[in-house]
């Protein structure tokens, strides 16, 4: 695995930027890119109060798919995919995108139904997707137990073969080193304590550095956002909670794709080098603890050896636990908020890696014009108060 | 090779085994690295260089000697125990998985006043003091005996046996061997990986105190070649000339920044070998004089520069001069094994004297003792230590991932400033090992990269050691990953050849096909059966709460869209619910039993949901009201009698028929009490028989025999829904999706304008109340033979096929009646009340089907047959 | 595995519970009385706090009574409250 011997300077924080972006993870880096890249904004400081992507960037099991059920979601989604084929070539870096393919398994009549109805609904929204029998299921990963006397067996699977996994730090390190080159200050070890506040309007930030004024400010915190938004004195419809996540140590190749089980509760792919690479539900309590209870873990590797009976001489070598915003409708918070000056990009639950480009084109956008991107318009804040919910559960990894 | 005597090893019951192939023999006590060592055998060669690589530590911070035994992957050589006939491969860093596990694995949970973790000096002394005031002690160690590093000190094996057997003599402590503790988490909650035969148990501790007694890893010197075979730790050459009578070298090399190393050299001359120290520190040791008396040799201010020999080491630079060798024993100092400390929550500090991370503040009721609270013998610290020409590339900080300062100084030079940038962009500490020795050495080698003064802190996340993925499943699997419920029925159904579906944990039968019948054959035949004559199905899965109080008409009219306050005492009322947000949570029949009791049925799959929602309302809103909820959805059997004829079947056995629809009595059937209710979901003549759960067979049995020269056809899921659905009647979680409200579904009729409900605000919000929301329609294939996929998607019949394509909405329900003669369909649609009679598309991969908008209801719309 | 004190049956494991969210949030006296914009709060927006927390859980699988207790979101300790 090489990486490039340049990456990022560590520039020296100025007293006043256009923008500044509250937040190094990949939302957080990607935003800047794409203020600097589409949109001619290179004044811009990205705060990071620990070290780059170094929150739920390095905690997220990579997964990249756009088979989400509403038109609105599947269409960021897709546009994150979009980008996500072109990344290493116009990063210039490889960020180790495979498109191996994501199963999602049906166990029973409800998902099937759910299924189907996804890849009816992905196709007519460009997104790729097959639904596969139990057979093709097998064909297509063979550890997968397609036996008809298990306790859940597998009725089928949607397909969405553009899907994958990409390598967590090189996109980051990818996206900071583009900014880094477009000469927007990745500043490490600056932690914001509050807005500044000038008529209404926030026009800049209190760090532990310093006071920054800001053009604008724009938060892209995940499992922070409420902490944040509360010291500008905005209530998010968003509750954080832990999402552990795991690996095994390094094996052959044995898991040729991505699958996930929403009723079965797993997910699992294999990593580059060899690991596998599971994810749990999240452990239901609020939490900023980066902690989670061990017997999320134990229901996840019973799941997981029922689907995959050829992991059983496995063995865990990691745990660990991000902090996932969690929004009433399982669909992110993108957009302008009542207070002048401030954006939010937050929300993104368990699915916030694979958005990781879009996610940052869109709220350049936003931050740019002041006003939201056609893609995320649908995902402002307003919804919680006309009832427009994007409601996407049925769709999401894990049951919220 | 092995000494002739010494060791803890049996040697009256000599092992065989083969590594690569190759046969050995060992002895019972060794592990498979001492019976490795013993017979000159290497590690695999390393994972990207593929440097012939040799055992470096005896327990589990090994970087190197990873095995394969048998289908078990990734397994430490210094932790696999000997036995006869194990067939070892050496890895490369990467194992091999091939078959499923079918060892047998069980959990126990236990309580004790205090867990001692490590029993070594210092974790036996804490559990004797602990169990001599009656505590209930738990103690668990790795090792398949006590003592840690005891075990490689044989003057204090006569202290270790009398300790052994006072903490046998306590009848409230308990020792686990074998049982590593590999997670400390909340609320003192610990969980310990025990091997056993053929399995392993997984033991979650809840502990009082905890005393974390787990000793410290031995950190290796970094210099050019210091991965070459050999070259190893100087605790583990002690260990395994001393436990094991394993001695890896004849002329051996110590290297060492502090004064444990000394012991080794000690030892070593002892069992015969010749003895070089070298001592990085320019003041001699104490100690020095000991090892010149024994005969070896001392040099104070000297360091290993550079290695050589292939594949084993046969020389070393020391400096300018070389010396011959052919081991090389290295200590860089000790790490205390703080990881359970710090999975805790508890902080760490750099320690100058010995420098390592050591406890700070605890966190949990826990406190670190021994070596693993850092009482270790200062240290010079060296974190790297320059060749002669100045090359970095062959000084190894992560051997397992093939890392070398070269690497770490990419990173630096690349603008990381973070030590965990540096370990992800080399991947040090990510490897088997998870860095146990190699991560302090890493973090000093940053700080010195960077020009910092001591290296930052690190954090530990469980589990310890790897922990088999069938360890954690434990006993959940198979039949028992969810348990399966069936009804009192369920044995008839299996008996009668049904094909099953699961609802929730339910156990349900889908539809009983005759022999050579298709399944659509066989609804299409109990569809008709239930038109025409007589059907018959186990409705026992359906939710049944009773809610009993002077307010439980009141509590309803709040849960429900319409109300319950005033029903009549002995009949009936279809009822719906919402959630805060306005979306249909739920449905059901509610029976009024008596003024202050009802019974409200649920869905099959939300019975729990339903009964938790109710209770939330009750406790903590609405505390005043005087209500108390019961599930009892398994003391009762409900079997329901279907069909034009059901009222000849049912009179035949019950004493009482209710009077009319949607009423019910209390009474008997075939001799037992029951309750019989004219509810109907299907639009025929129906009653619905509920008995005590335990009559449920019997009377099943009664109305099958009392059916039979009617015809009487049993009937599942899918006929109950074919027949609702021509009656337009939706299920909740099939036609709706929680973006549905009940205006959505067209039933404007069941919300209530009078009464508040829970949701009911939600429902004149801007986008809840616009007049296009996606509404509950029928569909009617131009082609009376094709059949909708449920889930196909809707569009305008003059839509271009070009994504994004706007779609209207999607088929919920789809089926062949037997009734109509003809397929039809449900389906949410974008304004779909005001396109009836108006023709939509569904587009699918490979044709297009066309469909008429109609009303939902396709059958008897008049309700003429619910009477009979 | 968080040990939780239930008031009626004293402290058991975390899996005997449920979880419910942010306490003290009072379902209003008249919905219809609030705009669109109060009753989206009502049904959606939750304190969120990095700290000790007022929250609901419901013994579930033991005496299914609700209960608040405060917890800490960071490091999970409840507050021993009389």
């Amino acid at each position: 695995m090489t990486h490039p011997d340049r990456l990022w300077r560590n520039p020296c924080l100025k007293w006043s930027y256009d923008v500044v972006i509250v937040g190094g993870g990949g939302h957080g880096l990607a935003t800047a890119y794409y203020l600097a890249r589409e949109h001619g904004i290179t004044n811009v400081a990205v705060l990071e109060k620990g070290w780059l992507a170094g929150g739920n960037m390095a905690r997220n099991t990579t997964i990249i798919r756009s088979n989400y059920l509403m038109d609105e979601s599947a269409a960021i989604y897709e546009h994150a995919m979009k980008l996500w084929e072109g990344l290493s070539d116009e990063l210039d870096y490889d960020i180790l995108f495979s498109q191996r393919g994501v199963l999602n398994l049906a166990h029973t009549l409800g998902d099937v139904r759910e299924g189907v109805r996804r890849v009816n609904a992905n196709r007519l929204n460009g997104v790729d997707a097959e639904w596969l029998t139990p057979d093709q299921v097998k064909e297509f990963c063979p550890i997968v137990d397609i036996s008809p006397d298990v306790r859940y067996p597998v009725l089928g699977a949607t397909l969405q073969p553009r899907g994958g996994i990409a390598k967590h730090d090189h996109v980051a390190w990818a996206y900071a080193r583009a900014a880094d080159r477009l000469g927007v200050d990745l500043v490490q070890g600056c932690e914001v304590t509050g807005f500044v506040r000038s008529g209404g309007r926030v026009v800049g930030v209190d760090t532990n550095r310093g006071p920054i004024r800001a053009g604008a400010v724009a938060l892209a915190s995940a499992g922070h956002s409420s902490v944040l938004a509360s010291l500008a004195g905005l209530r998010l419809p968003i509750q954080s909670h832990p999402l552990q996540a795991m690996v095994s140590e390094l094996l052959e190749p044995v898991h040729p794709c991505v699958v996930m089980s929403n009723h079965v509760h797993v997910y699992v792919s294999q990593a580059h080098k060899g690991e596998l690479v599971l994810g749990a539900g999240i452990d239901p309590f609020n939490s900023y603890a980066q902690r989670g209870s061990v017997h999320v873990v134990e229901h996840q590797l019973a799941a997981a050896l029922e689907l995959f009976p050829v992991f059983g001489h496995a063995h865990v070598l990691r745990t660990w636990a991000g902090i996932v915003d969690t929004s009433p409708d399982a669909s992110p918070i993108v957009g302008p908020t009542p207070v002048p000056g401030l954006y939010v990009n937050c929300g993104w639950g368990t699915g916030g890696f694979k958005a990781t480009p879009a996610s940052g084109w869109v709220y350049a956008h936003t931050i740019a014009h002041g006003e939201p991107h056609a893609l995320n318009r649908p995902f402002g804040l307003d919804r919680f108060t006309t009832g427009a919910l994007v409601d996407e559960h049925g769709a999401a990894a894990v049951a919220h | 090779m092995r000494l002739p005597s010494g060791g803890r090893i049996d040697r009256t019951t000599p092992l065989t085994f083969t590594v690569d192939g190759v046969t050995h023999t060992g002895y019972r006590g060794d592990t498979l690295a001492s019976a490795m060592l013993a017979n000159n055998v290497l590690a695999g060669p390393s994972i990207h260089l593929g440097r012939p690589r040799g055992i470096v530590a005896a327990g589990v911070e090994e970087p190197n000697a990873l095995v394969q035994v048998g289908p078990e992957p990734m397994l430490p050589a210094t932790t696999v125990e000997l036995t006869d006939g194990i067939e070892a491969t050496t890895l490369s860093g990467r194992g091999r998985l091939a078959t499923p596990n079918d060892g047998y694995f069980d959990k126990t949970y236990a309580h004790c006043d205090v867990l001692v973790v490590g029993g070594g000096r210092a974790g036996l002394a804490a559990a004797v003091e602990a169990g001599r005031s009656g505590a209930r002690v738990f103690l668990a160690d790795e090792q398949p005996e006590l003592g840690g590093s005891l075990l490689s000190t044989p003057d204090t094996w006569e202290w270790l046996d009398t300790v052994v057997a006072e903490l046998a003599s306590f009848p409230e402590t308990r020792v686990l061997t074998r049982a590593t503790v590999f997670g400390y988490y909340d609320h003192n909650y610990l969980s310990i990986a025990q091997r056993r035969p053929g399995g392993g148990r997984l033991w979650h501790v809840r502990a009082g105190r905890v005393v974390l007694a787990t000793g410290a890893h031995e950190r290796p010197l970094v210099f050019a070649g210091n991965d070459r075979p050999g070259v190893m730790l100087a605790g583990a050459v002690r260990t395994y000339l001393n436990r094991y009578a394993v001695r890896p070298g004849r002329r051996a090399v110590v290297c060492t920044n502090n004064d444990s190393a000394y012991a080794t050299a000690l030892d070593l001359l002892e069992s015969g070998a010749e003895v070089l120290v070298a001592d990085v520190r320019d003041e001699e040791s104490a100690l020095a004089a000991l090892v010149r008396s024994a005969g070896g040799e001392v040099r104070a201010g000297t360091t290993v520069t550079g290695t050589t020999g292939s594949p084993w080491v046969t020389s070393v630079s020391l400096g300018s001069e070389t010396a011959d060798c052919d081991l090389v024993a290295v200590s860089g100092g000790w790490n205390p094994v703080v990881h359970l400390h710090s999975q805790a929550g508890g902080t760490l500090r750099y320690d100058d004297a010995t420098a390592a991370f050591v406890p700070d503040v605890a966190r949990q009721a826990h406190v670190s003792v021994g070596s693993a609270n850092g009482e270790l013998d200062p240290v010079h610290p060296l974190w790297t230590i320059p060749a002669a020409d100045g090359s970095w590339d062959t000084h190894f900080v992560d051997q397992q991932r093939d890392a070398t300062v070269a690497d770490v100084l990419r990173a630096t030079g690349a603008g990381m400033r973070s030590a965990e940038h540096v370990k992800r962009y080399t991947t040090i500490g990510t490897a088997h090992d998870q860095g146990k020795t190699a991560g302090v050495n890493t973090l000093g080698v940053i700080a010195e990269a960077l020009g910092a003064g001591t290296p930052g802190p690190t954090t530990y996340r469980p589990p310890y050691t790897p922990v088999p993925f069938a360890l954690l499943a434990g006993r959940d699997r198979g039949a028992l990953l969810d348990p399966a419920r069936v009804t009192p029925i369920h044995a008839w159904h299996v008996a009668r050849g049904a094909e099953f579906e699961n609802v929730g944990q339910w156990r349900r039968p889908w539809y009983y096909p005759l022999p050579g019948e298709t399944m659509t054959e066989a609804v299409l035949r109990e569809c008709r059966a239930a038109r025409e004559g007589v059907g018959v199905q186990d409705a026992s899965t359906l939710g049944k709460i009773e809610l009993v109080g002077p307010d439980a008409g009141e509590f309803l009219n709040r849960m429900y869209t319409n109300a319950f306050a005033k029903l009549p005492v002995g009949t009936a009322r279809y009822g719906m619910m919402c959630t805060a947000d306005g979306m249909v949570f739920d449905d059901g029949v509610v029976l009024r039993l008596a003024e202050d009791r009802y019974l409200a049925t649920t869905t099959t799959g939300n019975a729990a949901a339903v009964l938790d929602h109710f209770e939330e309302w009750l406790q903590t809103e609405w505390p005043d009201l005087r209500v108390h909820c019961t599930s009892v959805t398994e003391q009762w059997a409900t079997i329901a009698v279907v069909g034009p004829l059901s009222g000849r079947v049912v009179g035949a056995l019950a004493a009482d028929l209710p009077p009319k629809f949607m009423a019910f009595v209390d009474t008997t059937v075939h001799g037992v009490p029951a309750r019989v209710a004219r509810i109907s979901f299907s639009g025929e003549l129906a009653y619905e028989v509920n008995v005590a759960g335990w009559h449920g067979l019997a009377v099943w049995e009664a109305v099958m025999a009392a059916g039979e020269e009617f015809g009487i056809t049993p009937y599942g899921t899918e006929t109950m829904h074919v027949l609702r659905a021509e009656k337009g009647y939706p299920i909740v979680g099939q036609d709706t999706d929680g973006t549905v409200t009940p205006l959505d579904l067209g039933m404007d009729w069941i919300v209530s304008k009078r009464k508040s409900f829970v949701g009911k605000r939600s429902l004149r919000r801007p986008d809840t109340a616009r007049p296009d929301r996606k509404q509950l329609v029928g569909l009617l294939p131009v082609d009376p033979d094709d059949l909708l996929p449920e889930g196909a998607q809707l569009v305008a019949p003059d839509t271009p096929l070009d994504p994004p394509v706007p779609m209207l909405g999607h088929v919920t329900s789809s089926y062949r009646s037997a009734a109509l003669g003809r397929t039809f369909a449900l389906a949410l649609l974008r304004s779909g009340r005001d396109r009836l009679g108006q023709v939509v598309h569904a587009p699918l991969a490979d044709r297009t089907i066309a469909a008429i908008v109609t009303e939902p209801v396709f059958y008897d719309p008049e309700g003429t047959r619910r009477d009979g | 595995m968080l040990l939780i004190r239930c008031p009626w049956c004293g402290p058991r494991n975390e899996v005997e519970f449920s979880y419910g969210g942010a306490a003290d949030v009072v379902y209003p006296p008249d919905p219809d009385a609030l705009s669109d914009a109060e009753w989206g709060e009502y049904v959606f927006v939750r304190d969120n706090p990095r700290g000790p927390f007022a929250e609901r859980w419901v013994h579930t699988a033991g005496c299914r009574r609700w209960f608040r207790a405060v917890r800490n979101t960071v490091t999970h300790e409840f507050r021993e409250e009389s």
